[in-house]
């Protein structure tokens, strides 16, 4: 089944393989090529980082990388199995149980508390609400947000509501945390604070994918992937 | 993803957007109690004209001897023929013969003059049987109608009509007292409360009701001939089915076809159709403004239903990328419609009832509460509401996160 599509073992088994992905957006009579062919490993319990200029591409990437968008051409293999051939319901579960991502734009419902927000991933992993508010709280807590649990989304911060974002993709254990800058609007003590978290996630084995345009973040990467106009340089 | 669980989901999107929600259901309660009222108006001035009619005795059947069916008219001696007896009036009350007949009252009818000491005043006195009453839709205002006793021994009994108590009586209650027809004096034992209407050109509240039994001998006649027998079918529906089995009844007891027929048969046909096209056109009216105002109700719904999706579309979107499956979201907002839909609806059921229920001491005008038109409103809403709330999410349910999440 879907559940351990991604094993939480570290080991040298290829847990992302991209072969010729490309992503052509077409808006009006312009067709704009955000990937140009993509070919990419990443091992599990890597800790990759993604770096490139605005509009390179990043952001596209990622969304294919986390099953929320597809390619337009080429192969997406996750654990070994071809993503275009999954059903519905077995990426729902990919999403939900093994795969936190964290939003360039944080993506948080206005709606909601801080602590409901973190809690969402839960309610479709079948998590009943006690238990859900106590790892939605510890999620909080682990990113320095705890007393901020019951404020909405507007009433935070974007550094803030960054890191409920962050706190969101922790919230289900995932195997794997693909972040989009997460710490684009964070200041160094908390960007540290959030780059430790990822470092104590990857210690544990967690494969992690994130992007930024900081070089001293990237370093604390084991591996740089460099893109440019839709393509890897070598 | 547990139904609980969606539930929880569904409410709390509900409260979160309570302007939105109070709109959903306003266009709801507004539909389904406009059309509880203006059906339960329409309702209640229909029952209103049907009880009036049926108290003029829409169910009635008049048989009277001789033919009114020639072209020419009326043909051989109308009324004049001993051609309808006692007999007829027995076969016509058999069950088995005409199961549509409720009750039958043989009549005679002669003009006679009565007495009161030096009052005089020329009535005509109907013989006829208990029956009488109950078929003719009677009711006394004082006294009583005669018994089944009376009507065998052919006491000496009468019961007045209203005009003829106050012609005969101008003071005091005539129940006890006497008069004297053709030298016979009669008791009086009731007065007949108005009837306030009048047919075959004649005053129904100027008679004189007598046992048939005791009109005969007064009368000094042996024959058993009758002047009409009122026949009443077991409701309104019924007429036509019992004006065919009188008539076939009849047909065969006289043993004759129905060209050469040696009777006639009346029916209150002209009240019974005005009321029916009266009816008619009430009802089409109504459906037409319960089916307006529950279009206006449903545009709504409609409306902000198709509004509120699209604005969710990045909620759908977000809740896809963090493992929801098409089906939660379906089931999610299938929720959110019925619980508005199904509260909206009981309010506005409630107003509606509570309304029928006031309405009339304000408008003089009965109310009824119809349950099929609470049924249909509530379904017509329901199905909107879930209808244009369901299908654009589960829409974009189909998309992928991330098409979702950039809908603006
Ligand atoms: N929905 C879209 N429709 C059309 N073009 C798009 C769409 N999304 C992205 N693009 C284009 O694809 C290219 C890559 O965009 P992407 O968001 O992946 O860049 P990025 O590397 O994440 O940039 P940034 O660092 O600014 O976040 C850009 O040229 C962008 O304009
Ligand atoms: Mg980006």
């Amino acid at each position: 089944m879907s559940a351990d599509v991604v094993s939480r073992t570290v080991g040298t088994r290829t847990i992302i393989e991209l072969d010729g992905v490309r992503k052509t957006y077409a808006t009006g009579t312009i067709a704009v090529e955000a990937l140009r062919g993509i070919d990419a490993t990443i091992t599990e319990g890597e800790y990759v980082a993604i770096i490139g200029p605005s509009g390179s591409g990043k952001s596209t990437l990622m969304h294919i990388l986390g099953c929320l968008d597809v390619p337009t051409e080429g192969r997406y293999e996750l654990a070994g199995r071809d993503v275009s051939d999954l059903e519905e319901t077995e990426l729902a579960h990919i999403r939900n149980a093994e795969i936190g991502f964290v939003f360039q734009q944080f993506n948080l419902l206005p709606d909601l508390t801080a602590l409901r927000n973190v809690a969402l991933p839960l309610v479709y992993a079948g998590v009943g609400p006690h238990e859900r508010e106590q790892r939605a709280r510890r999620a909080l807590e682990r990113v320095g947000l705890a007393d901020r649990a019951d404020h909405r989304p507007g009433e935070l911060s974007g550094g803030q509501q960054q890191r409920v974002a962050v706190a969101r993709a922790l919230v289900t254990e995932p195997a794997m945390i693909l972040a989009d800058e997460p710490t684009g609007n964070l200041d160094s003590v908390s960007s540290a604070d959030v780059l430790a978290l990822f470092r104590e996630l990857h210690d544990s084995g967690r494969t992690i994918v994130l992007i930024t345009h900081e070089n001293d973040v990237a370093a604390q990467a084991d591996r740089v992937l460099r893109i440019h106009d839709g393509e890897l340089a070598s | 993803m547990s139904w609980l669980e969606t539930l929880r989901t569904a409410g709390a999107a509900i409260r979160a957007h309570r302007l939105r929600s109070l709109l959903t259901m306003l266009g709801i309660v507004i539909g389904i109690s406009s059309v509880v009222l203006t059906v339960g108006l329409g309702l209640g001035a229909q029952d209103q004209v049907r009880s009036q009619i049926n108290a003029l005795g829409s169910n009635l059947l008049i048989v009277s001897p001789g033919s009114s069916t020639g072209s020419t008219g009326v043909r051989g001696g109308f009324g004049s023929a001993a051609s309808l007896t006692q007999a007829d009036a027995d076969a016509i009350a058999d069950k088995s013969v005409a199961p549509d007949v409720a009750r039958v009252a043989p009549a005679t009818s002669t003009s006679t003059s009565l007495t009161n000491g030096t009052t005089n005043w020329t009535t005509k006195i109907v013989g006829t049987t208990t029956t009488w009453e109950k078929v003719r839709k009677r009711t006394l205002s004082s006294g009583r109608f005669f018994t089944a006793d009376e009507l065998s021994t052919g006491a000496n009994v009468v019961v007045l009509g209203s005009d003829t108590a106050s012609e005969l009586f101008s003071r005091g209650n005539p129940v006890g007292q006497t008069v004297t027809a053709d030298g016979t004096a009669l008791t009086v034992i009731g007065v007949l409360a108005e009837s306030g209407a009048s047919s075959d050109d004649s005053n129904e509240d100027d008679v004189a009701v007598v046992p048939i039994t005791t009109a005969q001998r007064l009368s000094g006649s042996t024959s058993n001939a009758l002047a009409s027998v009122y026949v009443e079918a077991t409701s309104s529906d019924t007429l036509s089915a019992a004006y065919q089995e009188v008539n076939a009844a009849l047909l065969t007891a006289h043993d004759v076809t129905s060209s050469s027929a040696d009777f006639s048969i009346a029916t209150q046909d002209a009240l019974l159709s005005t009321a029916n096209s009266t009816n008619k056109t009430m009802t089409i009216l109504l459906a037409g403004i319960a089916a307006i105002s529950l279009l206006v109700g449903g545009i709504g719904v409609m409306n902000i239903m198709l509004v509120s999706v699209t604005e969710r579309i990045r909620e759908i979107g977000l809740r896809k990328a963090l493992g929801a499956t098409p089906g939660a979201i379906r089931r999610q907002f299938l929720l959110e419609a019925s619980l508005l839909g199904v509260a909206g609806g009981a309010i506005g059921a409630a107003i509606g009832v509570v309304g029928a229920m006031v309405l009339p001491s304000f408008i003089n005008q009965p109310v009824s509460v119809s349950a099929p038109a609470i049924a249909a409103a509530l379904g017509v809403a329901l199905g909107l509401g879930v209808g244009f709330g369901v299908y654009p999410a589960s829409r974009a349910a189909r998309l992928t996160p991330i098409d979702a999440l950039r809908n603006e």
